[in-house]
């Protein structure tokens, strides 16, 4: 029996769906135009595919998809769940309040509950005090009283000791009974104010991951897929459970530029290179580190709020294959305008009237397209040469900067192409050793979807003075290791894909922070 | 309200944290958090009234008001606010004197607006001026200390309720055995240093800088709410000077008795290509040279801003890649005495320059305008 996975990728223009075989060989591919509302994309992407693809629904074993869902959730302000906010740390932190500087519309959003009580550590591990479970207690009855959905709770230097966040945790839940409860040591790292706000977001936006977890499901099932398991692809480019992914979905707002990234990664074997994905509307330039997107080290503005956890290390620029070539006082741009979708309508090739990046690629022969309402003449008539030569020479230097800015040394590395858009792109690039664009390109963050491993990364901190070093690293990585069963892997393929130490400045007692990813396969 | 004060407004705040961060030359401290702080003291309706130095009375009492320790403890471990108060009430009942006014202790960073938040919590007017005019990294390193006004009698306070008074023979051993016990105090504390009266604090203040500091802010905000270019602001404002314009394309790092040292080099762009920057740092930036030739250095102030975006960057946030300019701001005449370099100067941070003011360097370099 063939046992078959479908991926699928939501990006702004398109939802993409691939199916790959056991050996991860993309066996079908296409898209469908991403949908206002999401969730009708996806379950159309998902039913073409097992429509047009020919697998029997028996021999699907997995799904597994990457969707905006959660993040239009926030920059919306629409279906967020009311949340309850614990923060321990009394007496510190009073100074400023918990959803300070959030924008207004999204803190009354998500109902503007919050308490402080006492307890919280120190950098050492001491306690500042003891944790007030009295005080605790009488916020989760006020949070019951109050309707509150979600409870999510932080305390002091939890990335060091997080036994205060789950003791409180198990008095809500005594209180709460099934509420869902985030605690912010498994979702962020050190900085209080950051981690707070992550982990209220991912309190706010579980009920719209559930929503569209079940959507699929009852699709799937629909479908005849009922013996097939769901996986969310999350931000660092490995998938989680669906059941791991209702209690953190925070961790797969970025899912999509990761998919392209690790996707690359899956079409060219390359572990370390750049990946250039150009959809219709923008281009994201990410970085494969040992088979892994890069992960950003500087704090992340989601919905107008300061957040840190773990994204994917990218520079996005408006330039893309439907981007808009306009000619201002004899000067050619491009973007970030984009007629996104209507490409196929709107592009001059295809007898519209919008000149587009892909139009000048296409009058300068530089790419071919293989449709047959796609002529290239129109474009090559209609565009004089000297525009489409200067809107060409745009394009590339937009993206060589871009390529530039990701890099952390100036030596060329390895370019992957990939996206629907990528073609237009020529294959030599500045700064890059060898540009490359593998076959399944237009497809390869479905592709990354659907071959991806699961994954987790923690992050603690340990003061090696207190803690043998290899005690700290041991327990770091038998945690990551829990943590990636629990998210859904064969616990005999789990192994540690990377440990990282990064010394905290200007503390005594030799305080280090540990980040630790385990992968493995999916238990299917 | 006297002539020339002034009542701080909410989105003076947000200008303040923006011109604190640019006179913080690439260290200071993120000002994120005490913006933070003296919004939240706003929102709860108190006042924050600034004072220009100038008016104050000969015989007035004046605190200093700081935050101490390691920003990393800080964002973590954020202030209850009560441990500011309680450091300067400690330091005035062993004085058996309220202070009239508090003063800041450097325009740039965190400290800044550190001393709003204790004037607004504690009803106390706030002198608009401080003891560095820019951001440095250690206690002694203030006009307060050059013109013989002594860092000790000192208060530390914790948010636990914890407080030390500190008296020392010389502000050399303040810095050492406060920064011991900002430690034990969980990495940062409050304190309360160089008291003084009136007349010493009109002599030895660098006056005006937190009004401008905001200002600074105000002018980068109108440049981009108008499409215009921020740097040029900034220069306007500070009567600065464009250094360099490039991609920074090394970064090195080292830690030397605590403290984060480093050197940058930028590749030029634009009229600048074909040279190279080079900028070494301490926490601050200390001294910009341009293929081998050194255009600004220490008490100057060196300033690193995101060439699209004109936001200053801290040197912890150096890395390839990043397309910035650099300008140089002239530091307050009282850093250019003899004395006075001997504290701040390239010397003392251990480079072998002689410090000549930006204004000359300019000149005679030909870069910049």
């Amino acid at each position: 029996m063939a046992k078959y996975r479908i991926g699928i990728d939501v990006g702004s223009t398109n939802t993409d769906v691939a199916i790959v075989d056991e050996t991860g060989k993309p066996f079908y591919t296409s898209k469908v135009a991403t949908t206002p509302d999401v969730t009708t994309g996806i379950l159309s992407a998902l039913e073409k595919a097992v429509r047009e693809s020919g697998v029997s629904s028996d021999d699907v074993v997995a799904v597994m998809y990457g969707t905006t869902h959660a993040l239009n959730a926030i920059v919306t302000r629409r279906g967020l769940y009311r949340v309850g906010v614990i923060r321990i740390g009394l007496p510190a932190t009073t100074s400023i309040e918990p959803m300070l500087d959030w924008p207004a519309d999204l803190r009354k959003a998500v109902g503007e509950s919050s308490v402080l009580v006492r307890g919280g550590f120190e950098y050492t591990g001491e306690e500042i005090s003891g944790l007030d479970k009295e005080a605790v207690r009488k916020a989760a009855e006020e949070f019951k009283r109050r309707g509150v959905e979600s409870v999510a709770i932080t305390s002091v230097f939890s990335p060091v000791r997080a036994d205060h966040e789950l003791r409180a945790a198990e008095i809500v839940r005594e209180v709460m009974g099934e509420v869902p409860i985030s605690l912010s040591a498994s979702i962020g790292s050190i900085g209080l104010l950051e981690r707070e706000n992550a982990t209220i977001l991912n309190s706010a936006i579980i009920g719209v991951m559930k929503k569209s977890i079940s959507a699929v499901r009852s699709t799937m099932d629909r479908l005849g897929l009922e013996a097939a398991k769901l996986y969310l692809a999350q931000n660092d480019g490995t998938i989680i459970s669906a059941d791991m992914a209702e209690k953190y979905p925070i961790f797969t707002v970025a899912a999509a530029v990761s998919n392209s990234v690790r996707g690359a990664f899956v079409l060219t074997g390359i572990k370390d290179a750049i990946v250039v994905d150009t959809g219709g509307t923008t281009t994201n330039i990410g970085v494969l580190e040992k088979g892994f997107p890069r992960e950003s080290s500087s704090p992340v503005v989601l919905g107008g709020v300061r957040t840190s956890f773990m994204m994917p290390d990218f520079v996005s620029i408006g330039v893309a294959g439907g981007s808009i070539v306009k000619v201002e006082d004899g000067k050619v741009s491009v973007g970030p305008e984009s007629v996104g979708y209507e490409l196929v309508r709107k592009g001059i090739a295809w007898g519209g009237d919008t000149i587009t990046a892909t139009d000048v690629a296409l009058a300068l022969g530089k790419m071919s397209i293989d449709d047959p309402s796609c002529r290239p003449e129109r474009a090559r008539d209609k565009i004089p040469r000297k525009i489409a030569e200067e809107a060409y020479r745009f394009i590339i230097n937009a993206v060589e900067e871009g390529i530039d800015k990701i890099k952390t040394r100036p030596e060329p590395l390895p370019v992957i192409l990939v996206g629907g858009g990528s073609a237009m792109l020529p294959r030599k690039l500045k700064g890059a050793s060898e540009v490359i664009r593998p076959e399944g390109a237009q497809s390869a963050n479905a592709i990354g979807a659907a071959t991806a491993l699961i994954g987790a990364t923690i992050e603690k901190t340990y003061s090696y003075e207190q803690v043998d070093r290899s005690k700290a690293l041991e327990d770091a990585k038998s945690e990551a290791k829990k943590r990636a069963v629990e998210s859904g892997a064969d616990p005999a393929s789990v192994e540690i894909a990377f440990v990282e130490e990064i010394s905290m400045p200007y503390l005594p007692g030799n305080v280090v922070k540990v980040r630790v990813k385990a992968v493995g396969r999916a238990k299917i | 309200m006297e002539k020339g004060e002034y009542r701080l407004r909410k989105e003076d705040v947000e200008d303040l944290a923006v011109g604190a961060a640019i006179l913080g030359t690439g260290g200071g401290g993120d000002p994120y958090i005490g913006k933070l702080m003296v919004t939240q003291v706003l929102e709860k309706g108190k006042e924050i009234v600034l004072v220009p130095p100038e008016s104050v009375p000969d015989e007035a009492f004046i605190i200093t008001s700081a935050f101490m320790g390691t920003p990393v403890t800080l964002i973590e471990k954020l202030p209850s606010g009560l441990e500011a108060l309680r450091a300067l009430e400690a330091l005035e009942s062993y004085f058996g004197r309220r202070a009239d006014y508090i003063t800041p202790v450097e325009a740039g960073g965190l400290n800044s607006t550190i001393p709003l938040y204790v004037g607004g919590l504690s009803g106390r007017p706030v002198l608009d001026g401080d003891g560095m005019g820019r951001a440095f990294p250690e206690l002694q390193m203030v006009t307060f200390h050059l013109y013989g006004i002594k860092a000790t009698p000192m208060s530390l306070a914790d948010e636990k309720g914890n407080s030390v008074i500190l008296d020392t023979i010389d502000n050399f051993w303040a810095e050492k055995i406060a920064r011991v016990v900002t430690i034990r105090m969980g990495g940062w504390a409050s304190i309360a240093i160089y008291s003084m009266e009136g007349r010493q604090y009109k002599r030895a203040v660098i006056p005006r800088t937190i009004t401008k500091a905001i200002e600074i802010g105000r002018a980068v905000r109108d440049a981009k709410k108008h499409g215009r270019n921020p740097l040029d602001a900034v220069l306007d404002v500070t009567r600065g000077f464009k250094l360099f314009e490039g991609k920074m394309v090394d970064v090195s790092r080292w830690i030397v008795a605590g403290f984060a040292k480093g050197e940058v080099k930028i590749e030029g762009l634009n009229e600048y290509r074909g040279k190279t920057m080079k900028i070494s740092f301490q926490n601050e930036n200390l001294v910009a040279e341009v293929d081998g030739e050194v255009v600004a250095s220490v008490p100057d102030l060196i300033v690193v801003l995101d060439l699209e975006t004109g936001e200053p960057i801290t040197t912890e946030r150096h890395r390839y890649g990043y397309r910035v300019s650099v300008i140089g701001i002239p530091c307050d005449a009282k850093w250019r005495t003899p004395e006075a370099l001997k504290i701040v100067g390239p010397r003392y941070f251990g480079y072998d320059i002689e410090y000549v003011p930006i204004e000359e360097r300019v000149k005679k370099a030909g870069v910049g305008g």
